[in-house]
């Protein structure tokens, strides 16, 4: 399994997060402020949410004078095309092996 | 093979053999050793099994798993992978359903991911990821242009 996958997949399991993660993608860039203001939960939570996003590579951070601005990292989302590839794969090659089973097994 | 739902995989193949004699190589523990990996499945909800495969770095080589739903010859579905498997490990479930056809069974199998600590969080999940996909296809694209 692709290691970088599990980073991603435990930063989007939290439904805060994911949240978070969701209002960037659609709203492009945003200030920890504006994310606060429909988080429902405090500046300093949200800034430690924001926090794994960013190790997990899924988000960008920019410094502009006091304030941080958030984005989404598009190619943060390729370790999960990558776990989806991989088991896609293993799953083809796997059927392959049944079938061959199949052949081989008595009605 | 084709994605139904960007959160999950899905595999389907028509195989020409009755739902009954597949059934028993998605059940028999030593057929799935055949085909799969080798294992200590047994067709008993809430059975707690494990897929042993070669160890890669990084990785033990081991599926912690529990058997969810057994309807033969037609429903199998189990976990795969509890999260101890790595770090921050990935729970997945994965769910095997046959369908009788004149020209035999047809195979399908899910693998759908996220599943989040609760299931308010995995159906969150499921609805949001697909949109949340789009947009980032949507920005990537403008990114390239």
């Amino acid at each position: 399994m692709p290691a970088a996958a599990n980073k991603v997949f435990a930063a989007l399991a939290d439904p805060t997060r994911r949240a978070i993660f969701e209002r960037l993608a659609r709203n492009g860039e945003l200030t920890v402020r504006a994310l606060t203001d429909k988080a429902g939960v405090s500046q300093p939570a949200v800034s430690k949410h924001l926090g794994v996003l960013k190790l997990a590579g899924l988000v960008h951070d920019r410094h502009q004078g006091r304030q941080t601005h958030y984005s989404v990292r598009p190619k943060g989302l390729a370790p999960l095309a990558d776990w989806l590839h991989f088991y896609a794969a293993f799953w083809e090659d796997r059927l392959d092996h049944l079938e061959d089973l199949l052949k081989r097994m008595d009605q | 093979m084709r994605d139904t739902a960007v959160h999950s995989i899905v595999v389907e193949r028509l195989m020409p053999h009755t739902p009954e004699k597949i059934w028993r190589a998605l059940t028999t523990s030593q057929l799935i050793a055949e085909w799969l990996m080798e294992n200590d499945f047994e067709a008993v909800e809430g059975h707690r099994f494990t897929f042993r495969a070669k160890p890669v770095p990084g990785w033990s080589g081991v599926t912690n798993c529990v058997v969810l739903k057994v309807e033969p010859p037609h429903l199998l579905s189990y976990s795969w992978g509890d999260g101890s498997e790595s770090d921050s490990g990935l729970k997945t479930v994965v769910t095997w359903t046959l369908t009788a056809t004149d020209a035999g069974t047809l195979v399908r199998m899910e693998q759908s991911g996220f599943r989040a600590e609760d299931d308010a969080g995995y159906r969150g999940m499921g609805a949001g990821w697909p949109r949340i996909l789009e947009r980032l296809e949507s920005i990537a694209a403008r990114q390239h242009s």
